[in-house]
């Protein structure tokens, strides 16, 4: 039982939830910012199974293991899974969704630089989970 | 406490004896085997991730067997018993009652560990301590998920009839001069996190039989072919295991809360404090699970919400660590072995609170979710703050179950190492978070910066392989012939202090 006076240590209460609260609130701004997906952008369909990765442009192409898209412009990647969980990762531009089957889960990105960027998975799916990597190629529009 | 191992008695005396203290150092004996064997599968996992390609485990399968069995030896097999061999020898002396309020079930729930033990090691199953369904409903093969299952199903039954016996034998059998304001932050901590098992395990236990008869084919409640849905169980699991983190860490920090004030020589500086941060710390367990699903498709409000929660516990945690350094300040501290392992168990408890806060805010939780950051953020917590605390705690109670004393400099060589390696393996991991290195992968692409912090990460975990060896050898060589304890005063503190040893027993 401590009879002397605890001051210091509401003081640093304090501050702990002030912290905490301010870290609360710039995280719930920013991730609204994240979630809202532009009107222009194009649907990819992304399907996670054992242990690739497809996607179907909106145009109907279909890509194994690689992904085109066109800088600067925004895409909706629409993450669903065949089999067991997955996690669609493009590490470099922090788009990160678990491909679930039986969801469809939605994530968007608009690349802003040409270049070449690894696409893997992120959440445990079995024996060759470490080698479900794929690529994202950003290129110029071509028109 | 020293009584029962000076006088030589046959093992089977103390195999199937009640008595708690008996039953305290089974729990020690198992739990330290555990913690070497789960050790040595981390091992295997450094070595193997050392350089890019095959090193020393053939395929991926047996990879992902060694992680599960890793991660589920030392969570169920070594942290939870520890505490409880911790929590046999101290609660009764500590609420001044002549044993556990139920020897006999406190045996039983000894015994069950080592059969559940035995399921999990012979099974050694590969999908992930999380048993993430559909994989372990469709994908995991043959009776290995099956032993786990059943092994957990045992450990769980086992912690919820201890936690039972500890929160009786506090409630009930205290002595009746205490009030339950006046039993020492030790005994609260076994309050809460016993509180915490008995709310929260049943949950995980419902879902590990739907996830039995999901294996089996006769129902479909995670298997999306059947109409189920997988994000339940991550729901169901999470609800008893973020809450499960608390059961972990509160007795280590009830461990540091006997250590601290002790050789610190100073009361500690606000009982009060301790006591309402481990009560908050065991209700806002209860708000933050979903934060571990962040990624799986949960809406904006839902993410929010747990977000909340989960914030709302650091300013508790915040609290314990304002109160160790407030009572170590200005005191004439003696730098023993058990007070170095408390000191950087709370340094390490701390860095693994902040990096906490990362993981918790939601734009930040999609760059280190399930990447190494996650891998080094958690082992801050069972190794940095738990293991650290254990480890200093069974340094502080050696001389009183021995009546010895452990070797002074050898203990001191054991922390220095232990910390270095941990330094070098889990805040290591952390960066190798942020460039983007899933966890539970057997191989990884040969990028420069994978490549140089894996080998950093794998040469602190060989430093902690060679601490924890000197450690055995101490612990062993002194339990037979270190030098005789003075048990009134082991660590030379003045006696002023007072040791839960000199309460007062009844039957001692």
């Amino acid at each position: 039982m401590s009879g002397h006076s605890n001051w210091p240590e509401w003081i640093y209460v304090t501050v702990v939830i002030a912290l905490m609260a301010w870290v609360g609130a710039e995280a719930w701004e920013a991730e609204r910012l994240v979630e809202h997906v532009p009107e222009d952008a194009k649907t990819i369909i992304v399907t996670g199974q054992q242990w690739f990765w497809t996607f179907e442009h909106e145009d109907g192409t279909k890509e194994i293991g690689e992904l085109h898209v066109e800088v600067g412009k925004a895409y909706k990647f629409e993450v669903v899974s065949k089999d067991v969980n997955h996690s669609f990762n493009i590490h470099d531009y922090v788009v990160l969704m678990d491909a679930i089957p039986g969801r469809v889960n939605t994530v968007w990105f608009a690349p802003d630089k040409v270049g070449e960027h690894d696409i893997q998975c992120r959440e445990y799916c079995g024996l060759i989970h470490y080698n479900m990597r794929g690529k994202l190629y950003v290129e110029e529009p071509s028109h | 406490m020293t009584l029962e191992l000076q006088k030589p008695r046959p093992i089977w005396q103390i195999m199937f004896s009640t008595h708690h203290t008996d039953v305290g150092l089974l729990y020690l004996i198992s739990s330290l085997t555990f913690l070497f064997l789960g050790g040595s599968l981390a091992l295997a996992i450094r070595a193997e991730l050392f350089l890019p390609g095959s090193q020393i485990i053939a395929d991926s399968m047996t990879f992902n067997r060694i992680f599960t069995v890793h991660g589920t030896t030392l969570i169920f097999l070594f942290i939870i018993p520890f505490a409880s061999a911790v929590g046999n020898y101290y609660v009764p002396i500590m609420v001044r009652y002549k044993d556990m309020a139920y020897p006999k079930l406190n045996a039983i729930a000894f015994w069950m560990i080592p059969p559940a033990g035995v399921l999990i090691w012979l099974g050694f199953a590969d999908f992930t301590w999380y048993a993430t369904p559909p994989y372990s409903i469709i994908s995991a093969p043959g009776p290995a998920a099956d032993m786990w299952i059943f092994g957990l199903k045992i450990l769980g039954i086992s912690s919820v009839l201890g936690a039972l016996n500890f929160v009786v034998t506090i409630l009930k059998c205290k002595h009746p001069d205490m009030s339950i304001g006046q039993i020492p932050l030790l005994a609260w901590s076994f309050l809460s996190s016993s509180l915490i098992i008995i709310v929260a395990i049943p949950t995980f236990a419902a879902a590990l039989l739907m996830l039995l008869t999901d294996r089996l084919g006769v129902s479909g409640f995670f298997n999306p072919a059947m109409g189920g849905d997988p994000i339940a169980y991550a729901h169901l699991f999470w609800f008893t295991f973020h809450p499960e983190v608390y059961v972990l860490v509160i007795p280590a920090i009830g461990m540091m809360y006997e250590i601290i004030p002790r050789f610190s020589r100073k009361p500690i500086y606000s009982y009060n404090s301790g006591i309402f941060a481990f009560v908050m710390l065991s209700l806002v367990g209860f708000s933050s699970w979903a934060h571990h699903m962040y990624a799986t498709g949960m809406s904006f409000t839902e993410k929010t919400v747990f977000m909340v929660g989960t914030l709302a516990a650091v300013p508790a945690s915040a609290m314990h660590v304002f109160n160790f350094v407030a009572t170590m300040w200005n005191a004439r501290i003696r730098f023993s072995t058990p007070m170095m392992w408390a000191v950087g168990g709370i340094a390490l408890f701390f860095s693994a609170g902040a990096g906490g806060v990362v993981n918790s805010a939601m734009p930040l939780d999609f760059t280190t979710h399930d990447t190494y950051w996650v891998v080094g953020h958690f082992h801050l917590f069972v190794m940095g703050t738990i293991a650290f605390g254990s480890l200093g705690f069974l340094y502080y109670m050696f001389p009183y179950v021995t009546g010895r004393l452990y070797n002074e400099t050898l203990g001191k060589i054991h922390f220095i190492l232990a910390f270095i390696g941990t330094v070098l393996v889990f805040f290591t991991q952390h960066i190798l978070g942020l460039y983007g290195m899933p966890r539970r992968i057997y191989d990884y692409p040969p990028i420069p910066e994978w490549i140089a912090m894996n080998q950093i990460a794998s040469i602190g975990a060989m430093i902690i392989g060679t601490s924890m060896v000197i450690f055995l050898a101490n612990m062993i060589y002194s339990a037979g012939k270190g030098k005789l304890a003075d048990t009134d005063d082991p660590f030379g503190l003045g006696g002023k202090y007072y040791y839960p040893f000199e309460a007062k027993n009844p039957s001692h």
